[in-house]
C-alpha cells in the first residue's frame, strides 16, 4: 500500500519537526488579557511588527481574570511576556503570581476606557441617572422602604418623566469584563441613592447591588458588542451597553445616553466629566525582558506618544489619554522596569 | 362485515367502491410526494436564504478601494544606505501635499491623511526595499483607501446623512471626490482578502493566514487520524473476536463520534498544553484536538467500507493460500479505498469547520503573520471569522461575511470531491 507508506512517512516527518522546533526558544512575544484591551494592543502588536520587521506579537483575549491566570502561571517561554486588564490586578492574583516565581511586574495605566449606554438613531433620547439605571436592571429594588423583587416593566413606572415604554436594555454577560464594570461604576453608585439599601452590610449589600434581574427587561446578549448593535437597531426603544469604542464606531447608527446629564464623548470622558469610564492597564512579566527577543521595543512602541499619547493611534481606537504628566511617569516606569508594591485588596 | 352477494348491481357498486378506494391512495401518493417536494423546497429556501444574506452583507469586501498615489522619494527622507529606517511618514505627507496644496494647517493634513490605509507607510517602505533606483525619483502606488472612505466609496456610509453622526467630515469628502475627480480612486477585486494575513485595519485584513493555519491543521489531523483510524477499523473488522470486550469498544467508539467537540478541546488543554506543555495556539495542537474528534468517525466509516468488500473476496484470496496480511494488504484495504477516502475527506472538512476546541488552545490569537510551521502560533478559518466578528470596524462586518463565504466554498469543494472520488472510483459488486 503506497498510501500507507506516504502517509507514515509524513506523520515521521511531522513527529521529528514537533521535537526539532519544540527545542527552539520562543521568538514570538506574546499577549493575552481583557478583550477591552485587546483592540488596544492588536494595534500597537501590528505597528510593532510592521516597523521593526520582527515576528508578529500573538495576541489574544482571554478576559481579565483568564489573562492573570495564565500570566501569573510562572516564569519561563511557556507563558506569556504581558497581559492586558481592565482593572487593577487583585491582591489574590498578586499573591499567585508571587507564588508562582512572578515577582518583578510593571504596572502600566494606558488610559481610559468609557462605558456607554446607547440607543437607536431611530429612538428618543432619555436622560437616565444612575439610580433610574439601577431600579430598572436590579434584581431587587427599594420601594417605599422595603426591599422588593423589581416591579418595574416600564420606564414611566421609574419616574414618571421617563417615556411610557417597556424597559429593555441589551448588556454583556458575566464573564465579560464590561459587565463587571458596569456593575462597579453603575449598580453599585446606583444602589447608594437607596437609604434601605445603603443601610445594608457585607454580603447582603453586595447581593442586592451587585445582581441583574432575570425576568427579562435586562438581556443577556452575549459578548459579540456587534449583535447589540444590530439588536438596538432593530428595536428602537432598547438600550444597550457597551464599551465606548462601539458607540464611536457606529456614530450614524447609534446615540449615546446621557448619564447623570453628561453624554459620553471622548471629551467629557477625557476630562472625567463622563463618570462611566474605567482605568486599563497592561503588566510586564520582567523577568522576560531581555529574554524574550523584541519585548522591551514593543514596551517602548506602547507607552510611546505615537501610541497612547494624545492623537495617537491608540486614542483613534477609542483609547482616553491619560494627561502628559503622567504619560512621562508611565513612560519612566516602563524604562527602568518599575516593580509594582503589592496591591492593598 | 356485511354479507356479499354477488348480484349485477352490487358488482357496479364494487366498481365504484374501487374507483374512489384507488382514488383515495393515488392522492395519498400524491401528498407524500408533495410533502417531500415541500421538505426539499424548505431546505433549499433556507440554504438560499442563508447565502443570500452571506452574500448581500459580504459582496462589498470582495473589492476593496484604492487610491492612486505619487510618492516622491526623496533622498532626504530616505537614505540609499539605511533604506528601511527612511522617514516614510514625511514621504507620505510630501506626497499628499503635492496633491492637495492648500492644505497647509497640520489638523487637516492629519485628517487628510486618514483617507489612506494607516499603514501607507509601510507599503511605500517595502516599494523602496523592493526598487531601491526610485531613490531621488517618485514611485507611483495603488494605497487601499482606509476603512472609512472604502466604505464611503461603496456607499454603505451615507454622505446625506448630517456630519456629527458619520465617521467621515464633509471636508474629507471632499478631498475624496477631488481624488475620484482626478481618476485616482479605483475598486479591483480584492486579492488581499486571500494573500494577507490579518490586521487591525479592515482595508488590510486578509485570511493568508487562516488558511494556512487551517491546513497546517489539517495536515496534522489527517496524518494522526488517518493511519490510526484505518488501523483501528481493520484490527475491529478482520481480526478482533467477537465478545464483550470488541462490543464494549464498539459501544465507545459509536458514542465518542457523538461527544460535543469542545468536550475534546477541554481535553486538549488540560492533557496536550498543561501536561505535556505542547505550545499554546499552534496547529499542531489544533490537529491532535481535531484527530481526536474525527478519529470515531474514521473508523466508522474505514470500518463500514471494509465490511462493503464481499466475503467472497477474501475466500478467494484465503483458498489461494494467501496469509490472511496478505488478503488485507493487497486486496480488501484497496477494493475498500474509495470508501475510506470519501469518508476521509467528508471527516476532514467536518474538521475545517470546528471553531469550538480550537478556542480552548488559543488559536484564535491576532497574529499579523502566517503561521511558518506546525508549532508557530497560528489562526484557523472558523475562529478567525470568530475575531472578525467582533471587531468593531465597519469594514469587518462585510468581511466577516466574505470569511464564511471563503470557508463555506472550501467546504464544498471538499465535498464535492469525495463525491467525485466516490463516482469515479466507487464498484458495485
Amino acid at each position: 500500500m503506497k498510501l500507507i507508506t506516504t502517509a507514515s512517512a509524513i506523520a515521521l516527518a511531522a513527529a521529528a519537526l514537533t521535537v526539532a522546533s519544540a527545542a527552539q526558544a520562543r521568538d514570538q512575544i506574546r499577549i493575552v488579557g481583557s478583550s477591552t484591551v485587546f483592540p488596544y494592543t492588536q494595534a500597537v502588536a501590528e505597528q510593532f511588527a510592521n516597523s521593526t520587521g520582527k515576528p508578529a506579537p500573538v495576541v489574544e483575549s482571554t478576559g481579565t481574570g483568564g489573562g492573570f491566570k495564565a500570566f501569573c502561571g510562572g516564569v519561563g517561554v511557556d507563558h506569556p511576556d504581558v497581559t492586558g486588564a481592565s482593572r487593577a490586578i487583585k491582591k489574590s492574583e498578586f499573591e499567585a503570581c508571587t507564588k508562582a516565581g512572578v515577582e518583578s511586574i510593571t504596572e502600566v495605566l494606558l488610559g481610559y476606557d468609557g462605558l456607554s449606554i446607547a440607543h437607536a438613531r431611530s429612538g428618543t433620547s432619555v436622560n437616565l441617572t444612575k439610580a433610574q439605571l439601577f431600579q430598572a436592571l436590579a434584581s431587587k429594588v427599594e420601594k417605599d422602604g422595603q426591599i422588593v423583587d423589581n416591579p418595574y416593566k416600564k420606564w414611566s413606572e421609574i419616574d414618571p418623566s421617563l417615556p411610557d415604554v417597556a424597559i429593555a436594555v441589551f448588556g454583556p454577560p458575566p464573564t465579560s469584563g464590561t459587565r463587571d464594570a458596569f456593575v462597579e461604576l453603575v449598580m453599585h453608585p446606583g444602589c447608594d441613592a437607596f437609604p434601605a439599601i445603603k443601610a445594608l452590610e457585607g454580603d447582603a449589600k453586595k447581593e442586592v447591588c451587585e445582581r441583574m434581574r432575570q425576568d427579562g427587561p435586562f438581556i443577556e446578549a452575549g459578548e459579540n458588542d456587534n449583535l447589540i448593535v444590530q439588536r438596538l437597531e432593530a428595536d428602537p426603544t432598547a438600550l444597550g451597553i457597551f464599551g465606548y469604542s462601539f458607540l464611536y464606531e457606529n456614530q450614524d447608527k447609534l446615540v449615546g445616553t446621557p448619564i447623570d446629564g453628561v453624554a459620553p464623548s471622548t471629551e467629557t470622558i477625557a476630562d472625567g466629566s463622563y463618570k462611566i469610564s474605567r482605568p486599563l492597564f497592561i503588566y510586564i512579566k520582567n523577568a522576560h525582558r531581555g529574554v524574550i527577543p523584541g519585548l522591551e521595543e514593543f514596551v517602548t512602541e506602547y507607552v510611546s506618544e505615537a501610541s497612547f499619547g494624545e492623537g495617537g493611534y491608540l486614542a483613534e481606537r477609542g483609547l482616553i489619554p491619560l494627561d502628559e504628566g503622567k504619560r512621562e511617569d508611565v513612560r519612566q516606569a516602563v524604562a527602568s522596569s518599575t516593580a509594582m508594591a503589592a496591591p492593598a485588596k | 362485515m356485511t354479507e356479499t352477494t354477488y348480484s349485477g348491481s352490487d358488482a357496479a357498486d364494487r366498481g365504484n367502491d374501487m374507483a374512489a378506494r384507488r382514488k383515495r391512495r393515488d392522492a395519498a401518493n400524491r401528498r407524500l410526494q408533495y410533502y417531500g417536494i415541500g421538505a426539499i423546497s424548505f431546505a433549499i429556501g433556507l440554504l438560499a436564504l442563508l447565502f443570500a444574506s452571506l452574500i448581500v452583507s459580504g459582496y462589498t469586501a470582495f473589492t476593496q478601494t484604492h487610491v492612486r498615489i505619487d510618492f516622491p522619494i526623496s533622498a532626504t527622507h530616505v537614505k540609499p544606505d539605511a533604506i528601511d529606517q527612511g522617514n516614510y511618514r514625511l514621504v507620505v505627507r510630501d506626497a499628499l501635499a503635492d496633491l492637495f496644496p492648500d492644505v497647509t494647517s497640520p489638523a487637516d493634513v492629519r485628517s487628510l491623511g486618514q483617507i489612506l490605509t494607516n499603514n501607507t507607510q509601510f507599503f511605500v517602505r517595502d516599494a523602496v526595499l523592493a526598487d531601491p533606483s526610485v531613490i531621488g525619483r517618485s514611485v507611483t502606488l495603488e494605497i487601499p483607501a482606509s476603512d472609512p472612505f472604502d466604505q464611503l466609496n461603496k456607499g454603505v456610509i451615507d454622505r446625506n446623512v448630517p456630519e456629527n453622526q458619520r465617521r467621515v467630515t464633509d471636508r474629507q469628502i471632499g478631498w475624496f471626490d477631488q481624488l475620484v475627480a482626478q481618476d485616482r480612486v479605483t475598486a479591483p477585486f480584492n486579492w488581499a482578502l486571500f494573500t494577507a494575513p490579518n490586521s487591525r485595519f479592515p482595508e488590510l485584513a486578509g485570511l493568508s493566514g487562516a488558511i494556512v493555519g487551517s491546513a497546517l491543521t489539517l495536515l496534522v489531523c489527517f496524518v494522526l487520524s488517518f493511519p490510526i483510524g484505518i488501523a483501528a477499523a481493520i484490527y475491529l473488522e478482520e481480526f478482533a473476536p467477537k465478545n464483550r470486550w470488541t462490543d464494549l469498544i464498539e459501544v465507545n467508539i459509536n458514542n465518542l463520534a457523538a461527544v460535543p467537540s469542545i468536550v475534546f478541546g477541554l481535553l486538549g488543554l488540560a492533557v496536550f498544553l498543561n501536561l505535556m506543555g505542547l505550545p499554546r495556539s499552534a496547529p499542531l495542537v489544533g490537529g491532535m484536538v481535531l484527530a481526536l474528534m474525527t478519529l470515531p468517525t474514521m473508523i466508522i466509516v474505514t470500518r463500514a467500507a471494509l465490511k462493503a468488500v464481499p466475503p467472497s473476496i477474501r475466500e478467494a484470496g484465503l483458498g489461494m493460500g494467501a496469509s490472511k496480511h496478505q488478503v488485507i494488504m493487497h486486496h480488501v484495504l484497496p477494493l475498500a479505498m474509495p470508501g475510506i477516502l470519501t469518508g476521509t475527506i467528508i471527516g476532514m472538512a467536518h474538521a475545517l469547520g470546528e471553531t469550538a476546541p480550537l478556542l480552548l488552545i488559543g488559536m484564535n490569537a491576532f497574529i499579523t503573520s502566517e503561521p511558518g510551521g506546525i508549532t508557530d502560533a497560528a489562526t484557523a478559518l472558523p475562529t478567525q471569522v470568530f475575531i472578525w466578528a467582533d471587531s468593531p470596524e465597519r469594514g469587518f462586518v462585510a468581511r466577516t461575511a466574505a470569511g464564511i463565504l471563503v470557508l463555506l466554498g472550501f467546504l464544498i469543494i471538499m465535498n464535492g470531491l469525495a463525491v467525485w472520488l466516490r463516482q469515479r472510483l466507487e464498484r458495485t459488486w
